[in-house]
């Protein structure tokens, strides 16, 4: 295994500091998550707090005819109702890119779950029985549930006199956004083609699942302003979006990060941040709100469930000729984040491989069903799902081996992609497919004990004892993703980080004070490891993220480590040129290498690059001000696609994993046992590798469940959620996850700090079409839906 | 309604309980012991495991009423002078990210340990079955059990 | 809403008398979701936990007496050998953590199609002692489902223990879920042989408004055994007739469509499960076993 697995990334300053990148460093938060004692948005409690509720619409579309709060606000403990008519200034709307979400519904409700109402009342249970009480008069209206019902001629205009910047080029008033990318002539290079491949394929609405529900405390302030503590992923774009609509200047709605329970994309938009703030400046006292489990499947958005055809040409020797392909994304109620899903679905359609002739459209939707935004790797998980699914009917087309087809066809440094941007950095496509094919493949029968009796454990089905190992087949599935990492299509994409230098205690100590919310993936730690390998000082402190400081933008799009990394980066090197500045100043007449030597700080020290000492940093420092620099980053610009063809410089980075999934399936009763799911990515550099191989097993984990569990089930015929709870939709217990070695690549792209690639969700793409191969193989089903159910394993 | 229990060794006493109120919410919100989690309150997730009178169980689906006069103890009884070997394991081996679902298997790791000091991984899996994860795809909670049970018969 | 907190069992009784409307409680592994997720506010509710006959289980002759409350963990620690069966179902119930809380008792009281105790039960042959201040009565398992969530109890009476013979063969349960562990049953199958009576007897769940026992399948394989002398023998069995037998057990069925399961699915797993629980309580029969055990694992 002599392969080159790393390029290095030329680091001199902090390589000698302990606790720096590159490091396993441990959590700072781990111990207070471990005693209990970390306090997460729904743990929050104040002097005199009381309780915020939601009432939510039952329909999926409907008319409010009218609302009477009377009998809800005379009961006792009530302290305020809330409705569309008391929301207090011209701004009603919000919305991440488009403000098209009613913080209270405006005689309309367009989704089930719509809040309507606000309850504050002494207790929860105050709060619902007048919640209850309050008498909504409701004319139900027709409802637009797919493409087909929102486009037609008689379709419910969902949101009339659109004049959002798409509005002028959709094809209709019920699409978000529209995203067509033609390059080459795919009709000419078809005519090459030895064998042409189509499918029709289906992803199903994922829920992100996560399990610390919504919730915060709003506490108004004297100021007329109010204090917001809540999970979130994106401090300043929440601030953004509810000052507005609370009729404040953004510097009198002061937000802190709380604990945040898991985020996955479902923390983006809103979801109970106004409604507090409203409670708490109406009622003059602070307003905790905290969603259950089944108010939590209403109040964020999911993963766009998607209708996705392809078109494949393909040479007898294995070569694609051209692709067709048109992914349809069902947006739901409200825009979020649809178009930067379609922006993604459409570049990103064509998965890591070279195909030269395409013509592409990807359209996201309005429609009564839940409203879809953010989730882990979105747009490009729907696509990756399907033209996964292509590659291996392309390679049986031509008789080849699914992993030796797919490292023919696959992008290197230099390809470009669908949109004409060529790939600037390392691509080892084919190498991540090679090293999941290389791994011994896990032992069969596992479930054969000594003793002879089977363990129902390593079975399908598991625990409920469906199979002694009758009917059980194993199959083994192979896929292969591509990810954009950060903000494109021309966003201003920036981080800001403060950081503060100074002598305590006769030690040097750094403050590091950025925005960025720490969701669980590690950020925190991986922030104080680059102030230590930038400052050379052991002792580094992480201030609560809060909006005191410039924004940090959003903990999504794999981008906090690179783009929030990189500001602290950015920030301490400026701290570092001034306190060698500050050193030269007090201390240079002491020995010539001050002013003639490359000085770095190592271990508390200033060093000459030939590691000797010039001084303590301590005593730099000692008697001076801190050295305080806030900074932002900027990656490098993006631009935005050309709205015709889809031509443009649109990302900034791209992300590869490559999974082989081994499956044991009950053919019998449909049920799937995954045995393995290996992992080989490249993350440029592994600034903290246990919080990195962290990401990629739970990313993984996400992928299998939309794989063979995991979907919103909506009542195609009343828009209604059927499943909103953890007892019918299932994520994935220990007993369902297998074994998910992994194989991290460290191969540095030359644009970004340290050589990093984001590594947050390359992983949850080729994880379920990974699983689904290896469920094809062991059926030989053709199994174009995800998630798979027994149903379709049965044909019952 | 009063309610009167020991928690992590001491008597607590909570006034105004409303009947339908769970374990769980006097726990986190009269208590001021809010480490046990509410991720899901209908017992299928496992965030909110307690030990009443010594035994696992979900704190959402035990009625306030039902816990007078008992014994429970939460996460934030798991510590003694320093982490225990199951809280130091967890951190040690990355097993927590957003932390949200660790206090529920912090209890459940340590009752599965008293039960079974060298358990396999099978044993770990079933054991920690009514533990929902969302964030580490379990394979850094299996390292941690592992690592927890390694320690503890090395210190036996 | 009102906690009444009986110290034992008469005045559980009483209690309930007084308020029949008062919901019992125990385990609360189904109420207290109910309450949590505001589905139901009942007026009472009647705590059984300090009732101590509820936590015991003894034997009467060639039964066991099963307190309703004995919670599924030990039921699986303890009762594997006398009930294999409803041990084996109590192990595919929900999570550890449920099964140190919810037990028997609750499962009938709810009644839901999906109680992953009734095939089991059903299979077994078990008898429901239920009493009020009125005196008490026992309910055959077979009378006890009356439709979806409702069983046979008068408002005033509660489930004390639930009696079920000690097996005198092998008996098995199987249950399909969409998920390895934690599932509520889409279907499930029970299946015991009495080789005592040469009979033998099947429950199934969630393929049916209430738990239901496959009757033309138990009569088919009954006489079919009788008839070819396989009790004495202990010959394999014939896969023509364990297919007759699924086929039968599937015809049973009466399912619906839901969000867990087609009604077709659910018709054809039940058949499944049939063929292949037959297949292994008739082979342990043939080895003179009570059925190996398997997977119990820490448990």
């Amino acid at each position: 295994m002599s392969e080159v697995t790393r390029i290095p990334t030329d680091l001199r300053q902090g390589s000698q500091t302990a606790g720096g990148i590159g490091e396993s460093k441990l959590r700072p938060d781990g111990t207070l998550k471990v005693t209990g004692e970390f306090a997460y948005s729904s743990d929050l409690w104040h002097e005199d707090m009381i309780w915020g509720h939601t009432l939510r619409s039952p329909h999926a579309h409907a008319e409010i005819v009218s609302v009477d709060t009377s009998a809800a606000l005379a009961q006792a403990g009530v302290y305020a109702v809330l409705t569309y008519d008391d929301l207090p200034a011209e701004q009603k709307n919000y919305g991440l890119e488009i403000a098209d979400t009613p913080a209270l519904a405006a005689g309309r409700v367009r989704h089930h779950g719509e809040p309507v109402a606000l309850v504050a009342a002494d207790h929860p249970e105050t709060a619902r029985r007048a919640a209850a009480k309050i008498r909504v008069e409701w004319r139900e209206l027709p409802l637009v549930t797919d493409e087909e019902s929102a486009l037609a001629p008689d379709a419910p205009v969902l949101h009339p006199g659109r004049t959002d910047g798409h509005a002028r080029h959709v094809p209709h008033p019920n699409v978000v956004h529209r995203q067509p990318i033609v390059r080459g002539d795919a009709a000419a290079a078809a005519l090459r083609a030895d064998h042409i491949v189509t499918g029709e394929y289906e992803f199903g609405m994922q829920d992100q699942a996560f399990l610390g529900p919504e919730s915060g405390l709003a506490v108004p302030a004297e100021d007329g302003g109010v204090d917001l503590y809540v999970a979130t992923q994106w401090l300043h774009a929440d601030r953004r979006q509810i000052a507005p609509v609370l009729g404040l200047p953004e510097d009198k709605v002061r937000m802190t990060l709380s604990g945040v329970g898991g985020a996955f994309g479902g923390r983006e938009d809103l979801s109970m941040q106004i409604h507090a703030c409203l409670l708490a400046l109406r009622t003059g006292k602070p307003v905790k709100m905290v969603y259950d489990r089944f108010e939590s499947f209403f109040g964020h958005v999911h993963r766009h469930p998607a209708r996705i055809r392809y078109e494949h040409g393909v040479t007898a020797d294995g070569r694609i000729t051209h692709a067709r392909c048109r992914i349809v994304l069902d947006g739901g109620a409200y825009a979020s984040s649809t178009p930067a899903v379609v922006g993604n679905a459409a570049s990103l359609s064509m998965g890591p491989y070279v195909v030269e002739d395409v013509e592409i459209e990807a359209v996201g939707l309005y429609t009564n069903n839940p409203p879809c935004g953010a989730m882990r790797g979105f747009g490009a998980v729907q696509a990756c799902f399907a033209y996964e699914a292509q590659m291996d009917r392309l390679a049986a087309a031509v008789g080849m081996d699914p992993v030796a087809f797919r490292q023919l066809n696959a992008m290197s440094q230099g390809s470009r992609l669908p949109t004409g941007q060529q790939v600037d950095s390392p691509a080892p496509v084919a190498e991540i497919l090679r090293r999941v094919q290389a791994r011994p493949l896990p032992p069969e029968r596992q479930w054969e004990s000594a003793g002879g009796a089977a363990d129902v454990r390593a079975l399908p089905g598991g625990l409920s004892n469906t199979t002694h190992g009758e009917d059980v087949v194993r199959g083994v599935g192979y896929a292969v993703g591509i990810k954009n990492v950060g903000f494109s299509e021309g966003f201003d994409d920036f981080s800001t980080a403060r950081v503060r230098l100074e002598a305590a205690g006769g030690e040097p100590v750094a403050t590091v004070h950025t925005a960025a919310a720490e969701v669980g993936q590690g950020g925190v730690t991986v922030q104080a490891q680059i102030a230590r390998t930038e400052l050379g000082v052991a002792q580094v402190v992480i201030a609560p993220a809060d909006t005191r400081v410039g924004s940090a933008g959003s903990t999504s799009a794999s981008r906090q480590t690179y783009m929030t990394g990189g500001a602290v980066r950015n920030a301490c090197a400026a701290v570092r040129e001034q306190v060698l500045a500050l050193g030269r100043r007090k201390l240079g007449t002491y020995h010539p290498a001050w002013a003639t030597a490359e000085l770095l700080l190592e271990g508390g020290k200033v060093v000459t690059d030939r590691g000797e000492v010039l001084a303590d940093l301590a005593d730099v420092l000692d008697g001076e001000p801190p050295v305080d620099v806030e900074l932002p980053f900027r990656h490098r610009p993006t631009e935005p696609f050309d709205i015709e063809t889809g031509q443009g410089f649109g990302h900034v980075q791209y992300s590869f994993a490559a999974h082989r999934a081994v499956v044991e399936v009950d053919t019998a009763l449909g049920l799937v046992k995954v045995v393995e799911l290996a992992c080989a990515q490249d993350v440029g550099k592994a600034l903290n590798p246990l919080s990195v191989v962290g990401q990629i097993q739970g990313g993984t984990t996400q992928g299998l469940g939309v794989a063979v569990m995991e979907e919103i089930v909506v009542d195609p015929a009343t828009a209604r959620v059927r499943n909103p709870s953890f007892t019918d939709y299932l994520i994935p217990t220990i007993l369902d996850t297998p074994a998910i070695p992994v194989d991290v690549l460290e191969l540095a792209d030359p644009h970004a700090p340290y050589g990093l690639r984001g590594v947050g969700e390359a992983s949850t793409l080729s994880a379920t079409p990974a699983v689904l191969a290896a469920i094809r193989q062991a059926t030989g089903l053709a199994l174009t839906r995800t998630p798979v159910r027994p149903e379709h394993l049965t044909g019952t | 309604m009063r309610v009167t229990f020991t928690v992590n060794g001491r008597e607590q006493q909570a006034d105004d309980v409303w009947e339908g109120e769970s374990l769980l919410y006097v726990l986190r919100e009269r208590m001021g012991l809010p480490g046990s989690k509410n991720a899901c309150e209908q017992g299928e997730c496992g965030s909110c495991t307690v030990r009443l009178d010594g035994v696992p169980v979900c704190a959402c689906l035990v009625a306030a009423g039902q816990a007078e006069g008992r014994d429970v103890v939460t996460v934030e009884g798991l510590a003694g002078d320093g982490l225990s070997a199951v809280q130091q394991a967890f951190v040690d081996a990355g097993a927590v990210q957003c932390g949200f679902c660790t206090p529920g298997l912090l209890v459940a790791a340590d009752d599965l340990l008293e039960q079974n000091p060298s358990p396999s991984d099978a044993d770990i899996r079933e054991g920690l079955s009514g533990n929902l994860c969302r964030c580490t795809g379990y394979e850094k909670i299996l390292d941690a059990v592992r690592l927890a049970a390694a320690r503890r018969g090395e210190g036996a | 809403m009102d906690f009444l907190r009986p110290a034992g069992w008469a005045e559980a009784l009483a209690a309930k008398a007084e308020h029949p409307a008062a919901v019992p409680i125990a385990g609360g592994t189904d109420l207290m979701v109910e309450i949590n997720f505001d589905h139901r506010r009942p007026e009472y509710l009647l705590d059984l936990n300090r009732v101590a006959e509820l936590q015991e289980w003894g034997t009467d002759g060639g039964s066991v007496r099963l307190g309703a409350s004995v919670p599924y963990a030990r039921i699986v620690a303890e009762l594997r050998g006398a009930l294999p069966g409803l041990a084996r179902a109590a192990h595919t119930v929900a999570s550890p953590q449920i099964r140190n809380r919810g037990g028997v008792g609750g499962n009938l009281g709810t009644a839901s199609p999906a109680g992953d105790a009734h095939p089991a039960l059903l299979a077994a042959g078990a008898e429901v002692e239920v009493e009020s201040v009125r005196g008490s009565r026992r309910i055959p398992i077979d009378e006890f489902f009356t439709g979806v969530k409702r069983n046979a109890l008068a408002p005033d009476e509660l489930i004390k223990w639930v009696h079920v013979k000690k097996a005198t063969g092998p008996q098995e349960f199987s249950k399909v879920g969409t998920r390895n562990a934690m599932v509520i049953a889409v279907c499930a199958f029970g299946i015991a042989l009495h080789p005592d009576t040469r009979t033998v007897r099947t429950g199934i769940g969630s393929a049916a408004p209430t738990p239901v026992r496959a009757a033309a399948a138990e009569e088919f394989l009954t006489a079919a055994l009788a008839e070819g002398n396989f009790w004495d023998s202990g010959r394999t069995l014939p896969p023509a007739l364990a297919a007759q037998f699924a086929e039968l057990a599937a015809g049973a069925c009466n399912p619906i469509d839901d969000v867990r399961g087609s009604a077709r699915y659910r018709r054809h797993a039940v058949g499944v499960m049939a063929r292949r629980t037959l297949g292994w309580t008739w082979e342990s029969y043939r080895r003179g076993t009570a059925g190996p055990t398997r997977g119990e694992g820490a448990a």
